[in-house]
């Protein structure tokens, strides 16, 4: 019978797999203003300022969320009331609750207990990811069809062909995966990512399944509805497709829901195919092995880091003095100040641990968890970037090219890939 | 606990397949068919049907459904194409007590009536197990199966195109 | 309350599979008579899966993929023959379809 310290641990996790997803959600925003700025050669949103403090446009967001909430949340005469007040928490429910089963670290232990980093291991975890993303279309569809508008239902229709369409390839492209690592499993996955290959190598998902990854990632971008997949929105085409007659926060969850999407997918590209937790060439015991080292190696690296970013913010408040003419000039200054007190805790910290030769078990396994979450993290990071350099730089496809290039070139392609892989299980007798 | 659960569930499921049977707009009794399935997908979990749990949600909720839903917005019917005819309330009562009285006889008579008591070990049910007996004992009706689908496919792709 | 046992779950699925039943009998729109027809396949994937678990064996599971893999061919195969009718005789009701009687 579990006690009541299991709920509180699985509280906790559910809590932290659901703000790292959640606090993505700015970030991504944020990341995609000022990535869509870098590429098109401008600035970017760099006006909205708390005191004089802008964040390179993070506090836009703050902004925006205010504008959603205060607006008024329309409801069109002519719509369908309780379908088109339902649709956007559907999607957005799905999404969040495929989180339950993505791996974040390898298992815990401490007093005795072992923990596993994931809400729910799940014996067929990825399937389960499948099945609540295929569910993610209703709200979609209950969107377009309740606003009761053509474009609305265009976007609908569009949005249910491709979800069908590119689910197969994506199922598809997971069965070689579930051949080399012989499990449904993600955490076992992820584990079996820790070996090399050749002695050189991490046995990362990309090394020993290139074709199958490519398809996923192709996949999954076709599954979040990203440009270049982006037909049920479609701006040019359909005006906004599903969503054209949302407004205010109803229509802030479609736009979230389709980042925590993002978030979802990356997690799952880097889960599968990136390593997961995994830190190349360092597995769990050798980090909680060497673990002091560890310690004093990052916090040096978070104090020099800190140091270098407040030269930077000092050398940035002098060259703008006087350009602004309000408080806004003071946000070097501010900045600087911030970084130079997180360089003195990580100095002090560094001081109290350097002369320690080796941690206790539960601050060993702490630290090895740190790694392994910061590892995870910026993986996401890195394929939540990559949705966004793709959204900027590819144009739209037309329909006829989607449907033949999902079903003409990647459903052949993943059979292609399971027979390869298939046949060199085979040869090399790792059944 | 076991009990509320099964109760909670089994009324969703009876309550999304009554909707669907009387709602006259059928994406309405789409949607609450949805809702059937799910609650039958949290009964097959209790059931420590891990696997088919899954593929209920995948398959049935994610992608028939999808499809059934997709076709009722393509033909997007106009209000006087769902009004049907409305039926003869005799008759459904009579049938309805006719079904009833006999498939709850055929419970009594031949199904066996103790709860379950016997366990079962953890990995019943999950993917390696059922694929493992899919893959052996089951491997003839796997092949017909697939056989099966693939006359489905040809002959949707048949009845779909206009031109040969 | 006493615990749930395997009668409750065949009583569930023989309710489940009546009121699909119903819905093939009593209602004229094609679209809801394939649904019904779907909720009766799920019925009867109950009773396979409580049998499996009743009597402990897998094989109900078995089954039960089997007949998610037929009903996945019959909605299409249905649903491509509905898209047809409706582009020839434009309505999806069955009393409609009278074109071999007349």
């Amino acid at each position: 019978m579990p006690g009541w310290l299991d709920y509180v641990i699985i509280g906790a996790k559910a809590a932290f797999i659901w703000a790292f997803a959640l606090s993505l959600l700015p970030v991504l925003i944020w990341f995609e203003r000022k990535g869509a700025a870098f590429i098109q050669d401008r600035a970017g949103p760099n006006r909205a300022a708390i005191y004089g403090v802008r964040l390179a446009g993070i506090v836009h967001n703050i902004s925006d969320v205010v504008k959603l909430l205060m607006k008024e949340m329309m409801i069109p005469p002519h719509v369908n009331r309780i379908y088109f007040m339902i649709a956007p928490v559907l999607g957005f429910t799905f999404i969040l609750s495929a989180f339950a089963v993505i791996p974040w670290a390898d298992r815990f232990l401490v007093g005795g207990r072992d923990i596993s980093m994931q809400v729910a291991d799940l014996n067929a975890g990825i399937l389960f990811i499948l099945a609540i993303t295929s569910l993610n279309v209703y709200g979609i569809v209950l969107a377009g069809w309740s606003s009761n508008n053509k474009f609305a239902l265009m976007g609908g229709l569009r949005s249910t062909a491709q979800m069908i369409s590119y689910e197969v390839p994506l199922g598809m492209a997971l069965v070689g995966i579930f051949m080399v690592f012989g499990s449904a499993q993600l955490n076992e996955i992820v584990r079996g990512q820790g070996d090399l290959l050749f002695g050189f190598l991490p046995r990362w998902g990309v090394f020993v399944q290139p074709l199958g990854a490519i398809l996923f990632i192709v996949a999954a971008f076709a599954e979040s509805n990203r440009n270049p997949f982006d037909l049920p929105e479609g701006e040019s085409e359909i005006v906004a497709g599903y969503h054209v007659e949302y407004s205010g926060m109803r229509f802030a969850l479609f736009y979230m829901g389709e980042y925590a999407a993002i978030v979802l997918s990356s997690a799952m590209i880097t889960t599968l195919f990136f390593g997961g937790w995994q830190i190349p060439y360092f597995p769990t015991e050798k980090i909680v092995a060497h673990s002091a080292t560890w310690l004093k190696v990052m916090l040096a690296g978070g104090a020099i880091g800190s140091f270098v970013f407040a030269a930077v913010m000092l050398a940035w408040s002098k060259r703008i003095r006087g350009r602004f003419g309000d408080r806004r000039e003071g946000e070097g200054m501010f900045l600087f100040t911030l970084n130079i007190v997180a360089g003195a805790a990580f100095t002090f910290f560094l001081v109290k641990v350097l002369g320690l030769a080796a941690l206790p078990e539960w601050g060993a396994r702490t630290v090895a968890l740190v790694a392994q979450i910061s590892t995870f993290a910026v993986k996401t990071l890195f394929w939540c970037w990559v949705f966004i350099w793709v959204r900027w730089s590819l144009p739209r496809f037309r329909y006829d090219q989607l449907m033949r290039l999902g079903w003409k070139s990647m459903i052949p392609l993943s059979f292609l890939n399971i027979a390869i892989t298939a046949v060199v299980l085979l040869l090399l007798d790792r059944r | 606990m076991d009990a509320i659960l099964f109760y909670i569930l089994a009324f969703f499921a009876v309550l999304g397949g009554l909707l669907m049977v009387g709602l006259k707009n059928p994406l309405s009794g789409a949607f609450a068919l949805i809702l059937s399935l799910c609650s039958l997908a949290g009964l097959f979990a209790m059931l420590h049907a891990e696997f088919v749990f899954i593929l209920q949600i995948l398959v049935y909720a994610g992608a028939i459904m999808v499809l059934i839903i997709f076709t009722i917005m393509l033909l997007n019917l106009k209000k006087e194409e769902i009004e049907e005819a409305p039926v003869g309330w005799m008759r459904l009562l009579l049938t309805a007590t006719v079904c009833a009285a006999a498939a709850f006889g055929a419970i009594q008579i031949f199904g066996d009536v103790q709860p379950v008591t016997s366990q079962v070990p953890p990995e019943f049910g999950n993917m390696e197990t059922v694929g493992r007996s899919m893959l052996s004992s089951f491997v003839y009706p796997f092949e017909v199966i697939s056989l099966i689908l693939l006359v489905a496919i040809v002959g949707v792709v048949l009845l779909a195109k206009k031109v040969i | 309350m006493d615990p749930i046992g395997i009668h409750h779950y065949l009583y569930l699925s023989a309710i489940l599979f009546f009121i699909g039943a119903f819905g093939v009998l009593f209602r004229r729109n094609l679209l809801v008579i394939l649904m019904s027809i779907e909720l009766m396949l799920n019925a009867v994937n109950l009773s396979f899966i409580a049998f499996a678990r009743h009597n402990g064996s897998t094989d109900g599971h078995v089954a039960a993929f089997f007949v998610m893999a037929l009903a996945a061919a019959e909605a299409g195969i249905g649903l491509a023959i509905l898209v047809m009718l409706f582009r020839n005789r434009t309505t999806v009701q069955a009393d409609d379809l009278t074109l071999m009687r007349d």
